[in-house]
């Protein structure tokens, strides 16, 4: 599909880059990693230093004022996080303990596979499904659980089209599944996963579903009531908060089930010489002093992110991810890995250019300014699978414009130029 | 923040360039008496690297073969170019100075000419990312020597 001259004016500028320091004040600089890491807003580096200069204590302990203002400060993300992903009771209100802060996605993963399996009673003959598109950060947890359990890791693949079909949902998810730990979006393809679809299935045959929302929930309205899983982990520093913030949601009831990752202070409501009683959720989860600045300034990524609101900037995404499909698809060396339909990829394109390794694509680009990601993504499985042992990938936010991506096109024919002298 | 300052002809100038597109030793090197193979597993660089020591002691021939990114590849070819006719010793001592002009630590022009072809690849000290394919074949020469890898 292609922009009508009316899409192509919606994202012939951005009006958003002015909020960005490091956007604005290098207006020659093409940033297409937003998949690797967004661009902070002010309002969010604002906030990391408001806190410390105006609310800084140990969260939780103190008895007085400043460390109540900071336990509040964690206390109001922590509910503006939950209503950002739907974890709200029938009235609306937040269900703020089902939010768990942890340093990232990876440590979110990282506690659900440590403390999932004693819940499920997962052993040999039971399964863990995942799909052949996981991070890192979502498989080699699982391929752990399940050396230690005896266990076997099952992987759903997509079709030719990059689905993950009913069929194969059918063939993969049965009844010796106890967990599907499955990612929203891609970070290689850009694709979407029909997660709902999935989980429902997981549930049917009583298995828990964990989703890996790391680059979905920066990019799409998400709300876990509608997804229909039980787990969600993502990060703050993909979605314009600061690095070293991580948030796992579950349901409370699972959250109650599931053990202790991390144990030592701030965890616990009593401790004997033998023995401790942990504390409900979420301090259960929550081991040790807190990033309390970092979960403020996520606090106030969030709510400039819902300054726009969320579907108007997974619109804008959608038409800048199109623009950048068709223009990449058009340039006769570059082949796109992944839907030719642009509006399929959320933020991420992954493309290699003829003969040339993504490592020299991205030097090459890196001389005019421009970044994009080049190597196996931290999906070593999934490049073995599309038989690729490396990549460039380019990835879109909100605050990228029509320039951007007509400038990567120009460092693109640098790139072949060099390698082959002048068209 | 630092913009790269290097532009697209300062790194990948045509005598570079002219090592990617026609190395003069990248070829299966016969009757080799040491053969050593290299990876860098993160990138996907392969090289498989051969020599051939004569009776005087030195290196005879030099080939390489293997797949990766320009950069590891033109890096192999100027060292095989380099390293041919000289003793071992030499040859580890000039992978030496490589290693620390890529890591920055040698700038003097002077020094930097025993590399001769090679000095071309002395920005890479400011490309902390590709240091290891500029390293990949003096790495693997190195570890062949030091290890006495014979065939």
């Amino acid at each position: 599909m292609s922009l009508t001259a009316a899409q192509m004016a919606e994202i012939e500028s951005s009006p958003f880059k002015q909020d960005f320091p490091l956007l604005s004040q290098n207006p020659d600089l093409v940033f297409l990693d937003s998949a690797a890491t967004a661009q902070r807003p002010a309002t969010v580096l604002d906030a990391e230093r408001r806190f410390y200069e105006t609310m800084n204590a140990n969260p939780l302990r103190g008895l007085y004022r400043l460390s109540v203002e900071a336990t509040a400060a964690i206390e109001d993300a922590r509910a503006h996080i939950a209503r950002f992903i739907g974890a709200v009771d029938e009235g609306g209100k937040p269900l703020s303990d089902e939010i768990v802060f942890t340093r990232n996605a990876s440590e979110s993963l990282n506690l659900v596979a440590h403390t999932l399996p004693e819940v499920v009673g997962l052993g040999p003959g039971d399964e863990v499904a995942i799909s052949i598109m996981e991070h890192h950060s979502n498989l080699i947890p699982w391929q752990q659980v399940c050396r230690a359990t005896g266990a076997s890791l099952v992987y759903l693949r997509p079709d030719e089209n990059f689905e993950i079909t009913h069929e194969e949902a059918e063939a993969k998810i049965g009844s010796h599944t106890k967990i599907l730990s499955i990612t929203h979006v891609s970070n290689v393809l850009g694709v979407e996963n029909p997660v709902a679809a999935l989980a429902a299935r997981a549930h049917d045959m009583g298995a828990l579903v964990v989703v890996d929302g790391a680059q979905s929930v920066p990019h799409l309205p998400v709300d876990v009531r509608e997804l229909g899983c039980d787990l969600l982990a993502f990060s703050a520093h993909k979605l314009g908060g600061p690095m070293g913030i991580g948030v796992l949601w579950g349901k409370k009831q699972l959250l109650d089930a599931m053990p202790p990752f991390l144990t030592g202070g701030e965890m616990i409501d009593s401790v004997t010489e033998t023995d401790a009683v942990w504390a409900p959720v979420p301090a259960k989860f929550e081991a040790g002093t807190q990033d309390a600045a970092g979960s403020y300034a996520t606090d106030a990524a969030l709510s400039y992110l819902e300054r726009f609101g969320m579907e108007d900037l997974e619109r804008r995404e959608r038409l800048l991810a199109t623009y950048l499909t068709d223009a990449l698809a058009a340039l006769p060396f570059v082949h796109v890995i992944g839907p030719s339909d642009g509006s399929r990829h959320v933020g991420a394109v992954a493309f290699n250019v003829e003969g040339i390794h993504p490592h020299d694509v991205a030097s090459i680009l890196d001389m005019s300014g421009i970044c994009i990601r080049a190597g196996h993504h931290c999906a070593q499985p999934l490049l073995a699978w599309l038989g690729e042992s490396s990549t460039c990938r380019a990835s879109v936010a909100f605050y990228n414009d029509k320039a951007d991506i007509d400038r990567l096109v120009e460092g693109l024919n640098v790139v072949w130029s060099v390698f082959h002298g002048r068209q | 923040m630092a913009v790269s300052s290097a532009t697209p002809a300062s790194l990948y100038n045509p005598q570079f360039m002219d090592h990617v597109n026609n190395p003069d030793y990248n070829y299966q090197l016969e009757d080799p008496t040491h053969v050593h193979e290299g990876v860098n597993p993160s990138c996907g660089d392969e090289l498989t690297f051969s020599i051939r020591i004569g009776d005087d002691g030195t290196i005879e021939e030099a080939a390489y073969q293997g797949h990766g990114c320009a950069i590891s590849q033109a890096s192999a070819d100027m060292m095989s170019d380099l390293v041919t006719d000289r003793t071992p010793e030499e040859a580890l001592a000039l992978c030496d100075l490589f290693m620390r002009m890529v890591k920055g630590e040698v700038t003097d022009e002077a020094e930097l000419d025993q590399l001769e072809d090679a000095a071309l690849l002395k920005d890479i000290a400011h490309m902390p990312a590709r240091v290891k394919c500029a390293e990949l074949a003096w790495r693997t020469l190195s570890e062949m020597l030091a290890s006495d890898g014979e065939a």
